[in-house]
């Protein structure tokens, strides 16, 4: 029986830029100066959050009206364990708020302390954040309304917001395939396995489903660790999240005994002194270094030997 | 049933669309569409929405929240999703719900806002177990340039004379993201190396833009008080990214989709009876590339038609009027504006970059790894 496949983490993120148009622009303006804005459309309904278009004329919508700072819970729920990014750390309630003067409701947290305080009916205020930057995260939350004065709203002659940061973070568990779980194992022990399609008999690298014919891997074959380029392609371009520093050279690898080629980097001789065709050889890290990688090979270079002919490889382009 | 194009709308594409949101830059292309078909909201029976990776903005199934602002309340809302070749299939799928008879008047729309993040961040991203190699849609590619290169013996200023044609005809179109009237063909060869053999100037852009195309059964085609595009024929075709014996520089699913496009439009020597053609060509190279594999010319043999300048307006068979993808690029529309140039240039509405008495135009698009094509023949009649 297989090992279970192997499996980690897997994050990205980015801040993304949200270009928010005249409506929204206005929206997140108002947020900074303590104000809401609702958009009323032809049928006299004013939306908060403000809608961009009239979801029955199709018009652009252009009157944006102010409404209250409280509202009335019209439906909720409640989370004992909130996530990351969630606008509270703590158990809170997530309500269908209606602001006084809207029309719709708007989906936020009420920091109500615990889930028995929290009720259909229930009045509630927006608690402001401390800095506000026009963005919707200026609602820091809703809160139980306490009847207090609000502070005053504050004009402020800053320029309007235009764009909105909107940071994106996404973890995820990456899980391999049985096949490729047995060909990083390989490589940990210093081999490059393959397996050979039952109905095509063409060698894969790494194993897989054949993609043409769709069948599984029954043969699995060891290749070598020396192939020829097919061909490749000098990155001079830096770009975000680049691991590497340019030039460098991506080639695609057909290992001998190999049906397709593999991409890796070809190190040892000048960018413009690589080939089509040139015989290239692993060079592995130091073994005590080996984990399920494909960084086991640290990179190809050049053996030396004759360039490989390009009738042999022009199948493989 | 008939199809026809009864109207087209794109942007004002640009780097950074800050103006507008997302919803704001598809109702700029969908409004300008309308009105050039002459089609009012009531009409419309459906919308399809196309558009490339989510991780572009950042936004999961940006449809749901985009719904309302599409028009798309109260109608059915498909949302297509085929990477690069998106616009295009978006177009056929809308096609396919109007020859079904399902549908009298259907709206299509894609767009890419690009600049909400990063691109070649987007497609970059490492998986764990990976080697870190992967350089953007530029690294993907540039291999198999190189390999189309020496497999045609073709010339090594090819992909800059399709550069300077396409950035002089992009100047042509007051959409177009690039207008470089005064490019030349020395300025392309001393562009920065990016991904060897692609240099910067053969490269397309990023940008922030939409395409909208209203398709109309025959009624609403003849009831049309302007030329309509007729949809003589729409293929669509896939394969896996990777596979032994898979050839990049001519893929088995463009030449198929192909060989059935012209089959079914009636078309037997596409070079002498298409008037004009759309392409989708991000590298300069893709243009003798998919010259190749759609039938114009015979294997190794599309970068004469470049040389000779037979894809010059002007030429036996102009390639990208409008300047193409090289001139504009927001990725998910970017197919879509292929099919409405062309359709555009058989109804005579492309303005400068019009191509006299063209009567019939392909459109064209592929995506991921030369994986997805979609591709349509329109006529005037």
């Amino acid at each position: 029986m297989d090992a279970p496949p192997l499996s980690a983490p897997l994050n990205i993120g980015f801040d993304y830029t949200r270009s928010l148009g005249p409506v929204l622009s206005r929206f997140m303006t108002g947020l900074r100066e303590r104000r809401v804005l609702g958009s009323r459309t032809a049928d006299g309904r004013v939306h908060v959050p403000p809608l961009e278009y009239d979801p029955v004329t199709h018009a652009p919508v252009t009157e944006l009206v102010g409404v209250r700072p409280t509202g009335t819970v019209r439906s909720w729920t409640w989370t004992d364990r909130p996530l990351d990014g969630q606008p509270l750390d703590r158990p809170f309630g997530w309500a269908l708020i209606l602001l006084d003067g809207a029309d719709t409701a708007l989906l936020h947290a009420v920091d109500a302390g615990a889930r028995d305080r929290m009720h259909t009916g229930l009045r509630v205020r927006i608690r402001w954040a401390a800095q506000r930057s026009g963005h919707i995260r200026d609602i820091e939350c809703f809160e139980p309304d306490s009847g207090e004065p609000f502070p005053q709203a504050e004009p402020d002659s800053a320029e309007p917001v235009t764009v909105m940061t909107t940071p994106i973070r996404l973890s995820y568990t990456h899980t391999t395939s049985a096949d490729e779980s047995r060909y990083l194992r390989a490589l940990a022990e210093g081999r490059l396995l393959g397996q050979r399609c039952p109905v095509c008999h063409k060698v894969y690298v790494p194993p897989r489903v054949c993609p043409a014919d769709g069948v599984p891997t029954q043969e699995e074959v060891t290749v070598h660790d020396h192939g020829t380029v097919t061909t490749f392609c000098v990155v001079n371009v830096p770009f975000a999240g680049q691991r590497l520093e340019p030039p460098y050279v991506v080639a695609q690898i057909l290992l001998d005994g190999a049906d397709i080629p593999i991409p890796h980097l070809i190190v040892g001789l000048p960018a413009d002194q690589v080939r089509m065709g040139m015989r290239v050889a692993a060079v592995w890290r130091d073994p005590q270094s080996w984990t399920t990688t494909p960084e086991n090979i640290a990179h190809f270079r050049p053996t030396g030997e004759p360039d490989s002919p390009y009738e042999s490889y022009r199948e493989h382009l | 049933m008939r199809a026809a194009v009864l109207g087209t709308g794109q942007t004002h594409h640009r780097t950074r669309r800050t103006d507008v949101s997302m919803a704001g830059l598809c109702r700029e292309a969908i409004d300008r569409a309308l009105e050039d078909a002459g089609v009012e909201w009531p009409q419309i029976d459906a919308v399809v929405l196309g558009k490339a990776p989510d991780l572009f903005e950042g936004v999961m199934m940006p449809e749901l929240f985009l719904a309302q602002a599409l028009g798309a309340a109260g109608r059915p809302l498909l949302r297509v999703h085929t990477a690069g070749s998106v616009g295009g299939a978006t177009a056929n799928v809308a096609t396919t719900l109007v020859k079904a008879g399902v549908h009298r008047r259907v709206l299509a729309v894609a767009f890419e806002k690009q600049s909400e993040s990063n691109a070649m961040w987007a497609l970059s991203i490492q998986p764990p177990f990976t080697a870190p190699i992967g350089a953007g849609a530029g690294g993907y590619f540039a291999p198999h340039i190189r390999a189309y290169i020496r497999r045609s013996h073709a010339p090594g200023h090819i992909g800059a004379l399709v550069a300077v044609k396409d950035r002089r005809n992009g100047a042509l179109n007051p959409y177009a993201h690039l207008r470089q009237p005064d490019i030349t063909l020395e300025s392309v060869r001393s562009s920065a190396m990016l991904w060897d053999p692609v240099r910067y100037d053969e490269t397309c852009p990023s940008s922030d833009g939409a395409c909208a195309v209203v398709i109309g059964d025959q009624a609403a085609a003849e009831a049309s008080e302007r030329p309509v595009a007729w949809i003589r024929a729409t293929a669509m075709r896939t394969e896996p990214t990777f596979f032994a014996g898979k050839d990049h520089v001519n893929p088995r699913a463009g030449a198929e989709a192909a060989r059935a496009l012209w089959q079914a439009a009636g078309i037997t020597d596409p070079l002498e009876e298409v008037d004009v053609a759309e392409i989708y060509v991000p590298f300069s190279w893709f243009e003798p590339m998919w010259l190749e594999n759609l039938g114009f010319a015979e294997p190794g043999q599309g970068w004469k038609l470049v040389e000779s300048g037979e894809t010059r307006i002007g030429g036996r068979l102009p390639v990208n009027p409008s300047g193409g993808v090289l001139c504009s690029n927001p990725i998910g529309a970017s197919g879509m504006l292929r099919f409405a140039e062309a359709a555009m240039q058989v109804m005579g509405r492309a303005g400068e970059h019009q191509v006299t008495g063209a009567r019939t135009a392909l459109g064209h698009a592929y995506g991921g790894g030369s994986q997805f094509f979609s591709m349509w023949v329109v006529s005037s009649s």
